[in-house]
């Protein structure tokens, strides 16, 4: 007779209620974005699809959103373009201060938000430099650069030295080696580290609280409502972001395993 | 290594080729993001510690300092801050131990029991770095929605007895813990799997073949092989945890008793304007988490961090 073995259900029982906790407040808000509410969304009054389709009546949510994705787009541009060469250069490179350049990238990382929020702040306040949208990009460039460089750097690894040497050999320019070999090889780690990076900026929080001045994101919208009750709109912005960025997730997914099965029948 | 587990699964796999000689090429790769990095990074910081010296210029005038040499604010502030520094470390302390305690075992199940379910584990992995894709402060805020005082959660909690008739869980240290620890448990939970999932279960076969228990084959096979995905996962949730505001803040999980070092920083820098005692804060908060890492990076090697 076989025993019952509690081990064996354990921990995928266990693994289960671990990830329904990871979704309650996701899907709290989820909910909560359906609330026929008024001013603040704190009890459940009943289901509508008001806020959904006039999100925008809500003051403020749209432009805090518009802000956010701005900022984002911006700073991942130059967050990426900056890191991915800093990552080409250390993997390919040997040079004097490289260990230097590793600790250089590797410390934002190490560093609390609020030093580097109140770091900057007071670097601007010193310059006397007004806070605002170019404060902010300035803050989210310098703190998303490391990741991208970590990102593509596994990607730069990871990279077959051969196939550039065989388009040297056919006589291809170091231009036309980087720009028909290197680059496109390079694409899925560069493209991973842009979506990291506008994750990284479209969320924050507390970097951009101590840089930000009068301009409004969508997290600093977020916190400021909070003290009066976040209206139930932010939860809509929060559940279409959310719905967009699983979306993206499971094509990437779904792509990659089509992708691995085609290799896999060759 | 620690961090690229977290930005990409892990990587450097393949050796580093040979490099080339060009280093002018280096040189033009390097620069901008480096004096990027210098300017907006370095030098914050150097400001930062200027300021954290600084003392009243005698104008009266909120906000305005002159340059001194007052190395007494860290003293100052060491003082008068204590409960909230304290605050800062024990919270971190308690939410990173009880991150790993909750992330290990969802960890090893996806990243060894489901590796035969491809799909599974793709799925699951999916719903772990969830909760990234919805903003931190609405997933708070909803934690203090869900735990509030009129919620049937804490009365539930005050009918069997957990909670007293008159208590409540915001503005609890307890709260505010429960929500760091939610907040960073992804953070956790990927430095794990990513080693977990290259775990050689054959190794586990041999403790088992050898009359190993399955707990001493978890403590020495399992655990040592998987201490650098527990250091980065450690590093990664402990920093940013020490640092956070928005956990203890008052309008979210804590109360006027949670305050951590990062509530003082945003209400002496952006509004008492009391620069000196936010900078102070801020660089101590920074050379603790630089002692922590260097010891970290001593034991594990600096090149492997990143």
């Amino acid at each position: 007779m076989r025993r019952f073995s509690l081990g064996k259900y354990a921990l995928p029982v266990y693994s289960v209620i671990a990830i329904v906790y990871l979704m309650i407040p996701i899907a709290y808000t989820f909910v909560f974005s359906f609330n026929d509410s008024l001013k603040t969304n704190l009890i459940w009054r009943g289901f509508t699809l008001d806020k959904w389709i006039n999100v925008c009546q809500q003051q403020g949510v749209c432009e805090a959103f518009g802000n956010s994705v701005m900022i984002g787009v911006i700073s991942t541009v130059l967050a990426t373009t900056l890191g991915t060469m800093i990552a080409i250069a250390l993997v390919r490179y040997r040079f004097k201060a490289r260990s230097f350049v590793s600790l250089l990238i590797f410390l934002p990382m190490a560093t609390p938000e609020v030093v580097l929020g109140a770091g900057l702040a007071s670097q601007f306040f010193s310059m006397g430099a007004a806070k605002g949208i170019a404060t902010i990009i300035i803050a989210h460039v310098m703190f998303c650069m490391s990741f991208v460089v970590v990102t593509v750097k596994a990607r730069v690894a990871s990279l077959d030295p051969a196939l550039e040497e065989a388009g040297r050999d056919l006589y291809a320019s170091p231009a036309q080696v980087f720009w028909k070999i290197t680059f496109p090889l390079l694409m899925p780690g560069i493209l991973s580290a842009a979506l990291l990076s506008f994750a990284l900026s479209f969320d924050d929080f507390i970097i951009t609280n101590f840089n930000s001045g009068p301009a409004m994101t969508f997290p600093k919208y977020v916190y400021t409502a909070a003290a009066r009750g976040i209206p139930a709109e932010a939860n809509v912005v929060g559940s279409a972001v959310f719905l967009l960025a699983i979306a993206i997730v499971v094509t990437v997914q779904v792509r990659g395993s089509l992708k691995a099965r085609r290799l896999a029948k060759q | 290594m620690a961090f690229a587990a977290f930005g990409h699964g892990g990587g450097g796999g393949a050796t580093t080729p040979a490099p080339t000689k060009k280093s002018k090429v280096a040189l033009f790769l390097l620069l901008p993001g480096l004096i990027y990095l210098g300017l907006f990074f370095m030098t914050p910081l150097i400001s930062l510690i200027i300021t954290s010296l600084e003392v009243p210029d005698g104008s009266g005038v909120m906000g305005s300092y002159a340059y001194g040499f007052a190395i007494e604010n860290y003293g100052k502030v060491v003082t008068e801050f204590w409960p909230q520094i304290s605050h800062s470390f024990g919270y971190a302390l308690i939410a990173t131990i009880a991150a790993l305690l909750i992330s290990y075992p969802l960890a090893y199940f996806i990243g060894v029991k489901a590796r035969r379910f491809p799909l599974i584990q793709g799925l699951m992995l999916t719903l772990v770095i969830a909760p990234f894709f919805i903003s931190f402060l609405l997933r708070t805020f909803a934690w203090k929605q869900i735990f509030s005082n009129e919620s049937p959660a804490v009365h539930f909690l005050q009918q069997v007895g957990i909670l007293g008739a008159h208590d409540y869980l915001v503005g609890t240290p307890f709260m505010v813990i429960f929500g760091l620890t939610y907040n960073f448990i992804p953070f956790m939970t990927l430095p794990l799997y990513s080693i977990l999932e290259r775990l050689d279960i054959r190794l586990l076969e041999a403790g088992s073949d050898l009359y190993a228990t399955p707990a001493t084959t978890f403590r020495k096979i399992t655990l040592p092989l998987t201490a650098p995905g527990i250091i980065s996962g450690t590093l990664l949730t402990f920093i940013p945890i020490a640092g956070d505001y928005v956990n203890a803040s008052g309008d979210f999980l804590g109360g006027t008793k949670t305050a951590m070092i990062g509530n003082v920083v945003e209400s002496r820098f952006l509004v008492l304007n009391d620069y000196p005692t936010a900078s102070a804060l801020s660089v101590l908060l920074m050379g603790v988490i630089l002692l922590l890492v260097g010891f970290y990076a001593k034991r594990s090697g600096t090149e492997d961090l990143l």
